[in-house]
């Protein structure tokens, strides 16, 4: 049975575009930058309406991390965007030094993350960002699983004072979370009601994990799905509050094991509540190139992987 | 401001640059004593800072309508930190907790520990010039007249960033910034010249659209002089580049002509000797 529908298919960096053309007439103080991909970042719109705060950079990504940096300075809201590799792993010591260490108020929103951007390959298929980010104290980690939750997230941390990473895709994905809805920085959502199995997925793998719980409900396994579209900081109340009733649970992701939900999960697991734990990511290797869902099957990042792996956790009660 | 007052107040910034450094036995002399009267003269004299009714500075993060300044070599952090203690952002006694821990005086500047004066962390070198054109364009967006001054080393020019910056800036006409280059000829391993040589670097940055202008870093009046002109220059369509010859290690004698003081603190007997050719104008902390 289908737990939940969609009418479209959209992918998330529309939703990260539509929510800063909605920034673009509500908040005076947000400003764009880009190095050369405005089209793939979908920035027209913000563009259009403000482009005296647009600032185009060239192919430096790491003078836009420090030029963001410098337009805090008389209370600017830069959002520096690009690709996730060349905004995260390329730029990692000027996002530590110029934007996390000195408390500055920089959004760092980046597409194209993770194997699904396909046929480019692993040279721009980050797998580490999430893991980059989350290391650097104070950073807040987001990664959305569909259109309205990207514009939800975006417009929302323009609002919250400190550096945040929002990740976010290239691939057309279902769009099943409200189109009104407020969007709250570190609180999981709740998406299937279950008792055998807790499901803990993070961006495109959340519509992956809804396909696998109604895969195990025909199996009579009732598992419960939440969307940890927050990663720092972690919902651990909720989370706990889960695998306290389920005893299992198995994390999703389109990212390493290391550095990555399940491992901020199994960390906190460990402290305070240890369980059986399973994880669907991508087991330190680099992707290549291919089309998205053919990457995602051999990589074992979909809805058979997470079925699989939660009849496996189950079994280690 | 009389270059003669800027020269009293720089002798006994080289004093404690020289104390700080021999106190924790840790830090760069050479390169902050060599700067010493630029930053003097900038917080002296050149830039307009933000005062309270009695005329003391007053700090806040943003710094709208007041000019700013960025240090992107941030190892040379016990000048900026004596310059911004002697003109009243803290207590001079905090000077002596330099790089001790617990301190806000941390071996690079940081904005972490809330030292007034500090608003950005520099030392990972490269990207003070990208913060300080940030900056500018922000005052742009606000309306604000005010200037952003940047300064950089002559062995971080190794750094690319450098190079996306000096890219940048002319192409957004950041017209409100004026940056310096701290050409004392001497980085970590040796002579620039050797490491990796930045040939001619007037040439390099007037090819990316700045207005270049050249002074002698070590002389009150030709700072003067040369910022005069810089100022008279801004809002002109192109950033500027001042190119600064210093001497690292200038004001002690036995620490001039060579980069062995890069990075190396006195010992007592070099620091009294050391001491004994500065003059104490205001005060030791």
């Amino acid at each position: 049975m289908a737990l939940f529908t969609y009418e479209t298919k959209k992918d998330t960096r529309s939703g990260f575009g539509a929510g800063m053309e909605y920034l673009s007439q509500h908040n005076p103080k947000v400003v764009a930058l880009c190095a050369d991909l405005i089209g793939s970042m979908k920035l027209e719109g913000f563009i259009k309406n403000s482009s005296e705060r647009f600032f185009q950079t060239g192919i430096a990504e790491a003078n836009m991390i420090g030029i963001s940096a410098g337009l805090t300075l008389g209370g600017f809201i830069p959002f520096a965007t690009t690709f996730a590799n060349f905004g995260t792993g390329r730029v990692y010591d000027q996002i530590r030094q110029s934007v996390a260490y000195s408390g500055k108020n920089v959004k760092i929103c980046c597409s194209h993350a993770g194997l699904t951007l396909g046929e480019d390959g692993a040279t721009h298929q980050i797998l580490e960002d999430i893991g980059l980010m989350k290391m650097l104290p104070g950073m807040v980690v987001i990664n959305p699983c569909d259109y309205n939750q990207t514009k939800a997230a975006t417009i929302a941390i323009a609002d919250y004072e400190g550096p945040v990473y929002l990740r976010f895709g290239r691939p057309v994905v279902p769009v099943f979370t409200p189109e009104d809805q407020k969007f709250e920085i570190g609180k999981a959502l709740h998406l299937v009601e279950g008792t055998d199995v807790t499901i803990l997925a993070t961006g495109h793998l959340v519509w992956e994990a809804i396909q696998a719980a109604e895969a195990l409900l025909d199996k009579g396994i009732k598992a419960e799905v939440i969307n940890i579209h927050t990663i720092k900081p972690l919902d651990v109340q909720a989370i706990l509050t889960s695998v306290k009733k389920t005893g299992c649970v198995v994390t999703a992701e389109e990212h390493q094991y290391n550095g990555g939900l399940g491992d901020s999960v199994a960390q906190y697991l460990a402290m305070n509540h240890p369980t059986p734990m399973e994880f669907v990511g991508v087991n330190d290797s680099f992707g290549e190139s291919g089309k998205p869902a053919e990457l995602m099957e051999k990589y074992g990042l979909n809805a058979e992987a997470i079925v699989a792996k939660a009849i496996k956790v189950m079994a280690r009660k | 401001m009389q270059t003669q007052e800027i020269q009293k107040i720089s002798s006994q910034v080289r004093r404690d640059i020289l104390r700080m450094v021999h106190g924790c036995q840790s830090g760069h002399p050479g390169g902050s004593l060599g700067c010493t009267d630029l930053l003097v003269d900038l917080y002296f004299s050149t830039m307009n800072l933000k005062t309270d009714a009695t005329g003391k500075v007053v700090f806040d993060m943003d710094g709208t309508n007041e000019d700013l300044f960025f240090l992107s070599n941030g190892h040379i952090s016990p000048l900026i930190y004596s310059v911004l203690a002697r003109r009243g952002y803290f207590p001079t006694a905090e000077l002596a907790t330099f790089r001790k821990i617990d301190t806000r005086l941390q071996g690079h500047p940081t904005p972490h520990e809330h030292l007034e004066g500090i608003r950005i962390a520099s030392g990972s070198l490269g990207q003070g010039l990208s913060v300080a054109i940030g900056a500018a364009q922000a005052k742009k967006l606000n309306g604000d007249k005010s200037t952003v001054f940047c300064l950089m080393g002559d062995g971080e020019q190794n750094e690319g960033q450098v190079w996306e910056a000096a890219m940048y800036a002319p192409h957004h006409k950041v017209d409100n910034l004026i940056a310096f280059i701290d050409e004392n000829g001497q980085q970590i391993d040796g002579p620039t010249e050797k490491v990796m040589s930045n040939r001619d670097l007037e040439a390099k940055y007037k090819a990316f659209g700045w207005n270049v202008m050249r002074m002698d870093g070590n002389n009150a009046e030709d700072i003067q002089n040369t910022l005069n002109k810089a100022k008279a220059e801004l809002g002109k369509g192109s950033p500027i580049m001042i190119i600064m010859k210093t001497e690292m290690g200038a004001g002690v004698d036995f620490m001039m002509y060579s980069h062995k003081w890069h990075g190396v603190a006195p010992n007592d007997q070099q620091l009294q000797d050391a001491l004994a050719q500065l003059e104490e104008t205001l005060g030791d902390y």
